[in-house]
C-alpha cells in the first residue's frame, strides 16, 4: 500500500440515506439517496430537494446539467443545480428500473419489459423486451440503445423498429457499449461479464469474479474498460481488434476487500476505486502507484457512487451508510 | 447478520384463498410493515402502502446445476426494496397459483446480493379443503405445492364434511407429512402460524418428526373476530412451546385404513416422503461425498431434503436442508447426555428411488 494520501483534501458530508449515485452539476457535488432527496452540496451550503416525494430512487444518470432520477413511484424526474425539477415520466404502479442518457439529450428508461426512448425533440418511442430488463446503455454513433435482459441483449433503434438480438443464456444486469462502438458488454448473474464483437456478434467470456460487477467505467482513451466485483480493480484491454479475445486483465488497487465501484478520470489514465468497506483509492495505471483518499479499518459501509467532475480535479463519492464527501485534487 | 428480512413465500393453487390470507395478514393488528411482492394478475386487491408487482421470471443459473433456477424478478426487487430499508419489517412473496415454489425458495440460497439482506423464512401453502383432492390429480403444480411447503392451511373448511377433511388431510400427509398443518375458514390462521417460522433456519431444526398432530383442529372455530387461538391448546404448533406431541384430538385415532400415528393416510403414486434413520452415528467421510452425489444425481427429483445427524468423532449435531440440489448443513448445538446419537434424513420427493437412497444411507453408518 502506497504511503501517499490525498485524506487532508476530502470533504465529509453526512447524506443520511444511501447515496444512489453522484453527479457535478457543473461545480456542485450533487447526491440522490434513496429516500428520493438530492442533496446538493455547494461550497458553503447544503441544500436539499426531495425530488421524488414519496418514493425511493433506484437510479440516478446526471449529463453534468440536471441530474435525472428514476424511483419505484414510477417517476422519472429531472433535477437541475438550482433544485428545480421536471418531472418527465410516469410509469405508473411500476417501478424505473433503469435508465441512461445520450450526450444531445436524448435518454432511455425501463420499467419491467417496458422500454422507452426519448429523442432530443421530446418524442419517445416504445419497445417490449422480452423479459425484464436491468441495463440499458446508448451505442456512441447513431440513435441506438444497447438494452440488457434474459439471455442476451438487444440493440435497438427507436426510430427504426425491430431490434438486433445478441444471445447468451442467463440473466444480463448491467449493459455497457465501447467508445468506439465495436464491442458490447454486459454484466452477469452468474460474476462474470458478456461480451459480443458487433462486427460478427464473436463472443467473449470475462470471469473469475467472485460477486456480480455492478460498475464499469471505460478509459478515457476508451482502450480500456475498469470493472468492480473482484478483490482488486479488473481491467480489460480493448484496444486491439479482437478486444480481451484471449488476454488476460489488468488487476489494479488489490485490496483484501472488493470492488464497489469504478470511475476512470476524464483525461488521465486514472482510477478511482471505491471498495465494500468503504475505502477510496486513486490508482493511476501506468505505473500502478496508490493514492489513499479515505476508509476506516473494518468497516462495511461500502462505496455506492463515485463521479469525477468534467475537468477531473474534482471526485464526488458517497455510500451505503449515507457517508458522502468530496476530494478536491490539489493544484 | 440478525438484521436479515424474512421473507415468508405465500402459494397454493388458484382460488384457493392466498389473496384473502395476504389480507388478512396485512388488516391484523400487529403494528409491523410489510412489503408485498405479488405477480400482476392478482384479481383480488391488495391493501397495503408498498405492494410490489413481480412477474414470475424463472431463468435458470449457468452453474451446471440442471434444477438450479431462480426468480430474476424477485433479484431485482428484492435490490429495489433495500432502497426502503427501515421502513417494513418483513416481506411477504405471493406466487401465482400455478407457480413452483423452488425458484422462489432457491433464490435465497443463490443469489449472494439477496443472501446478504434477506432470509427465507417459510413457505405457506394454502390448500381449498374442497378442491384439493381434485387438483392433486390434475395439476402436477398443485402437488408440488403441498409437497415443498413448511406449512399447509386447509382453508374452505367449513364447505366440506369432516369425513372430507380427514380425507384431504390423508392425501397431505402422503405427501408431505412434515409441514406444519393449519385448518381455516377464510384463511382465517393466526398470523404466528404464518410468519416467523424461521424454518430454513439451520439452528431451528429441532427434531424431524412428522407434523401430525399440530393442527387437528375439526370445529369450525370462526377466528375472524380476533380471538387468540392459543385458547385453544389443542391446535398448537410445534413452536408453542409445549410439548405437543401427545395431545392430538380424539378423533385422530378413530380412523380406520391405513394410519401413521393413528392418522389416516393415503400415499400419492408419485410424490412421496422418505424418512431413514441409522441407530448411531455416521461416518463424515461416507455422509458427506454420498448426500453431495445424490442431490447431484437425484435433485430434479428432490423437492426438500433434511437431515439431524451424529457425526463420529464430532460432539455436536449436524443438521442440514436442502432445495432439490442446494444443500445447507452445518455443526448445531451439542447432542446434550440424555439424547441418543441417531442420525436421521427425510427426504420429499417425486419418484424417489427409495431403495437405493435407503441402501446408500445404510452404508455410511460409522
Amino acid at each position: 500500500m502506497s504511503e501517499a494520501s490525498l485524506a487532508q483534501h476530502v470533504t465529509n458530508l453526512e447524506a443520511g440515506d444511501t447515496i444512489v449515485a453522484t453527479a457535478f452539476l457543473g461545480r456542485t457535488p450533487v447526491y440522490a439517496l434513496a429516500d428520493g432527496t438530492i442533496m446538493f452540496a455547494g461550497i458553503g451550503e447544503e441544500k436539499r430537494v426531495k425530488a421524488h416525494e414519496d418514493g425511493a430512487i433506484l437510479v440516478a444518470v446526471s449529463d453534468g446539467k440536471r441530474i435525472f432520477t428514476g424511483g419505484d413511484d414510477g417517476l422519472l424526474i429531472a433535477t437541475d443545480a438550482e433544485g428545480r425539477s421536471e418531472t418527465i415520466a410516469h410509469e405508473k404502479g411500476k417501478w424505473i428500473d433503469a435508465l441512461t442518457l445520450r450526450d444531445d439529450g436524448a435518454m432511455a428508461w425501463s420499467a419491467g419489459k417496458q422500454v422507452r426512448a426519448r429523442d432530443a425533440k421530446g418524442v419517445v418511442k416504445d419497445f417490449a423486451a422480452p423479459s425484464a430488463v436491468r441495463g440499458l446503455c446508448f451505442l456512441p454513433k447513431g440513435y441506438r440503445l444497447a438494452i440488457a435482459h434474459y439471455n442476451g441483449a438487444s440493440l435497438w433503434f427507436p426510430n427504426a423498429g425491430d431490434p438486433a438480438f445478441y444471445e447468451w443464456k442467463g440473466s444480463h444486469l448491467d449493459v455497457t457499449v465501447s467508445p468506439d462502438g465495436r464491442f458490447l458488454v454486459t454484466s452477469m448473474q452468474e460474476n462474470m461479464l458478456h461480451g459480443w464483437r458487433l462486427a460478427d456478434g464473436k463472443h467473449m467470456r470475462m470471469s473469475g469474479y467472485p460477486a456480480k460487477t455492478r460498475s464499469f467505467s471505460w478509459s478515457p482513451d476508451g482502450k480500456w474498460l475498469a470493472t468492480s466485483g473482484a478483490d482488486a480493480c479488473v481491467v480489460w484491454p480493448f484496444e486491439t481488434k479482437d478486444g480481451p479475445m484471449g488476454r488476460g486483465p489488468r488487476e489494479c488497487g488489490v485490496r483484501p476487500r472488493r470492488v464497489s465501484r469504478v470511475a476512470f478520470h476524464p483525461s488521465n489514465m486514472v482510477l478511482a476505486i471505491g471498495y465494500e468497506d468503504g475505502w477510496v483509492l486513486l490508482v493511476r495505471l501506468t505505473d500502478a502507484s496508490e493514492i489513499f483518499v479515505r476508509g476506516e479499518r473494518e468497516s462495511n459501509d461500502a462505496v455506492t457512487a463515485l463521479a469525477w467532475d468534467a475537468q477531473g480535479k474534482r471526485l464526488a463519492f458517497g455510500t451505503k451508510e449515507g457517508k458522502a464527501g468530496v476530494l478536491d485534487l490539489p493544484a | 447478520m440478525s438484521d436479515k428480512i424474512p421473507v415468508t413465500v405465500l402459494t397454493g393453487y388458484l382460488g384457493a384463498g392466498k389473496t384473502t390470507l395476504l389480507n388478512r395478514i396485512l388488516s391484523e393488528p400487529h403494528g409491523k410493515k410489510y412489503a408485498v411482492i405479488v405477480n400482476e394478475f392478482g384479481e383480488i386487491g391488495i391493501d397495503n402502502d408498498l405492494v410490489v408487482g413481480a412477474d414470475e421470471e424463472v431463468f435458470e443459473m449457468n452453474n451446471g446445476c440442471i434444477c438450479c433456477t431462480v426468480r430474476g424478478d424477485l433479484i431485482r426487487i428484492l435490490e429495489g426494496l433495500m432502497r426502503r430499508k427501515g421502513k417494513f419489517d418483513a416481506i411477504i412473496v405471493e406466487t401465482t397459483g400455478l407457480a413452483d415454489p423452488a425458484p422462489v425458495a432457491q433464490t435465497f440460497f443463490v443469489d449472494q446480493d439477496v443472501q446478504d439482506v434477506a432470509k427465507l423464512d417459510a413457505v405457506v401453502t394454502v390448500a381449498d379443503a374442497k378442491w384439493l383432492s381434485a387438483r392433486l390429480k390434475d395439476a402436477p403444480e398443485a402437488k408440488n405445492q403441498i409437497a415443498f411447503a413448511d406449512v399447509i392451511i386447509i382453508n374452505k373448511t367449513d364447505l366440506v364434511t369432516p369425513e372430507e377433511l380427514r380425507e384431504v388431510e390423508a392425501r397431505i400427509r402422503g405427501i408431505n407429512p412434515y409441514a406444519k398443518l393449519h385448518h381455516a375458514v377464510k384463511s382465517n390462521v393466526p398470523l404466528d402460524a404464518v410468519l416467523g417460522k424461521n424454518a430454513f433456519d439451520l439452528d431451528r431444526i429441532l427434531e424431524i418428526e412428522p407434523a401430525f398432530l399440530e393442527a387437528g383442529d375439526d370445529h369450525d372455530h370462526d377466528h375472524a373476530h380476533g380471538h387468540d387461538h392459543h385458547h385453544h391448546d389443542h391446535e398448537c404448533g410445534p413452536d408453542c412451546g409445549h410439548d405437543h406431541h401427545h395431545h392430538g384430538h380424539d378423533h385422530h385415532h378413530h380412523d380406520h385404513g391405513h394410519s401413521h400415528g393413528g392418522l389416516k393416510v393415503y400415499h400419492d403414486e408419485h410424490m412421496q416422503s422418505l424418512s431413514l434413520t441409522i441407530d448411531g452415528e455416521v461416518d463424515p467421510n461416507k455422509f458427506m461425498p454420498w448426500v453431495n452425489d445424490l442431490v447431484q444425481r437425484e435433485g430434479p427429483s428432490i423437492l426438500r431434503s433434511k437431515g439431524i445427524l451424529a457425526l463420529k468423532g464430532e460432539n455436536k449435531r449436524f443438521v442440514f436442508q436442502g432445495v432439490h440440489m442446494i444443500l445447507d448443513g452445518d455443526l448445531q448445538r451439542e447432542w446434550k447426555p440424555e439424547e441418543k446419537r441417531v442420525s436421521r434424513i427425510v427426504f420429499i420427493g417425486r419418484d424417489l428411488k427409495e431403495d437405493e437412497i435407503r441402501e446408500g444411507f445404510m452404508k455410511c453408518a460409522a
